[in-house]
């Protein structure tokens, strides 16, 4: 039991380190993630303004316009939540990862070494954010303070803001084992590259990274009643939507509950193509 | 070619990030006239702008972006070396070996969208275009063309202070936001015109997308005002001045370049 637990700690101080060799590159990027809000804030503004009656523009609120239940203060505000569940759902590299070493043969290690190979990675996984969440943090807290005009409706209740905590945390998870799922489908297609490719546009489109749900157009297909009964909300629009009280009371317990539904049945779905994947592996190269 | 399930799946995914882009377009066209009160630019004036977008990317990634990533890649390979050693200049050498031609289909769907906005503004507000309105959106293009390259090959220089630049992709993109929409929407606020005074003045990537989209969209029948004419030879200049400042920087980073893994 310590033994495992002291070789866990060993993967996780490993990627740390590793994700500390090139600094300036990361400080740079997690800089450089805000500038599109800043587009989106000027954008929507002017799309706003135009709906609205004439004069309305107060310069704190912004104009009094409203598109699908949100105003201009919410919209923004949205946006920049998406940034935060992104920064835990967003899991670069994972699906193509694993499929190259299921490829090249790298996977082979997992099969001789006593490591799991799942375990490995969500610790590699869990490091690399907790670096990024410790040189994000400052950058994150000065755009939202400066930003804090936005949130109209001030903070959200305690348990609101629990729920918000605890979808994000899911989201992690929900991303990794998602993402690993495609990676491990690897060992029957060995190039899962298009795979990838839809996830990242069914990803973009509906999780809500793109615009608020709200906005799918219900003509002539009723996207938004589809989008219900797929996990990729959770990954994007369901945190930003329950701090913005979008979703609130039982339903926003029911959307937590199938959160928490959806990660456990990808966390048995990937155990499960691990096991039938191993069995028709075989091993290519020295 | 020697990769063709590789390159159709390349040339779908740009195509459907195109697509949705122009979505997200159509769905706030069902909410909102116009972007910004005032500033003349409707649906398919937006439209146009859109195409001239797409366009102007696609020559760039087309031509550029692979090479931009190989000369990264070559700094922190340290094969920079072989290219410094060649008589010939090293910016020319590393600017053009390579073409992705898998970016070419979103110039081609951008020259449909164009097209197809400016007969639907031609139906709809009996508009007609001058046949010189042609050469002079190619011209000005070429010209956000050479803005852009200019930028690109800033960006990549980097790498040789930063160890490397894995994410040229994302800077390239999170740049390139700027100047996916009209700059009227900067014209609101201080931190507005700060920001349109970098990207015009400093970076003059605003103008690349402006000027030839407003050249198609914007102008028939609403004769240009002073400031547009004054834009318009400011594009121009600006990328002279674009160019000439990557060569700059290009150089200056080369003399930080201490050769790696040899």
């Amino acid at each position: 039991m310590l033994e495992s637990a002291i070789t866990w700690w060993t993967f996780f101080k490993i990627s740390i380190n590793e994700r500390l060799v090139y600094r300036a590159d990361f400080m740079l990027g997690t800089l450089m993630r805000f500038l599109p809000t800043l587009t989106q804030i000027f954008l929507w503004w002017a799309i706003y303004d135009v709906i609205s009656s004439p004069g309305s523009a107060d310069s704190t609120t912004g104009p009094d316009g409203d598109i699908a239940g949100f105003k201009y203060g919410d919209m923004v505000a949205y946006y920049l939540l998406v940034i935060i569940s992104r920064a835990f759902s967003s899991m670069p590299g994972l699906t193509g990862g694993i499929a190259n070493q299921i490829r090249n043969g790298e996977v082979k290690k997992f099969l001789i070494q006593p490591v799991d190979m799942q375990g490995c990675l969500l610790m590699q996984r869990i490091a690399h954010k907790l670096v990024y969440y410790l040189v994000a943090t400052l950058p994150f807290a000065l755009v939202f303070f400066l930003c804090r005009g936005f949130f109209v409706n001030g903070w959200p209740a305690a348990d609101v803001l629990i729920v918000f905590f605890l979808s994000l945390a899911l989201s992690f998870l929900l991303g990794f084992f998602l993402e690993t799922c495609i990676g491990l489908i690897g060992f029957w297609f060995l190039e899962v590259t298009s795979l990838t490719f839809i996830y990242m546009l069914m990803n973009f489109l509906l999780s809500g990274h793109m615009f608020p749900l709200e906005l799918l157009p219900s003509e002539p297909v009723n996207i938004r009643a589809w989008v219900e009964f797929l996990p990729f909300q959770f990954l994007a629009y369901f945190p930003a939507a329950v701090f913005l009280g979008k979703i609130e009371g039982a339903e926003m317990y029911r959307g937590l509950i199938s959160e928490v539904a959806w990660v456990l049945f990808f966390v048995v779905l990937s155990r499960v193509l691990w096991w039938k994947g191993i069995k028709r592996y075989s091993g290519f190269g020295g | 070619m020697s990769f063709r399930t590789n390159f159709i799946l390349q040339c779908l995914s740009s195509m459907a990030w195109a697509g949705m882009n122009w979505g997200l377009f159509k769905i706030i066209y069902v909410h909102t006239g116009e972007i910004g009160r005032g500033t003349g630019w409707h649906e398919n004036e937006f439209f146009i702008f859109l195409g001239t977008i797409w366009v102007i990317n696609s020559l760039i990634q087309t031509v550029f972006m692979a090479n931009a990533e190989e000369f990264s890649e070559l700094i922190r390979t340290g094969g920079l070396d072989f290219a410094l050693l060649k008589p010939i200049d090293t910016q020319f050498l590393i600017s053009f070996p390579r073409i992705n031609w898998s970016q070419v289909p979103n110039g081609i769907l951008g020259i449909l969208l164009i097209i197809h906005s400016m007969q639907k503004l031609m139906q709809e507000k009996e508009l007609y275009f001058s046949v010189f309105s042609v050469p002079v959106f190619v011209f000005y293009v070429i010209c956000g063309a050479m803005v852009m390259y200019s930028v690109m090959i800033c960006l990549a220089s980097t790498s040789i202070w930063f160890g490397r630049n894995q994410n040229l992709y994302d800077f390239w993109f999170y740049i390139t936001n700027f100047y996916r929409y009209p700059m009227e929407i900067y014209q609101r606020n201080g931190i507005g015109m700060a920001l349109w005074g970098t990207f015009t003045f400093l970076i003059p990537i605003l103008v690349v997308s402006n000027i030839p989209a407003r050249i198609l969209a914007q102008p028939l029948g609403t004769p240009w005002k002073a400031w547009e004419w004054g834009l318009a030879g400011y594009a121009v200049l600006g990328s002279v001045w674009s160019l000439w400042a990557s060569r700059w920087v290009f150089r200056r980073a080369l003399m930080s370049y201490r050769s790696a893994s040899s």
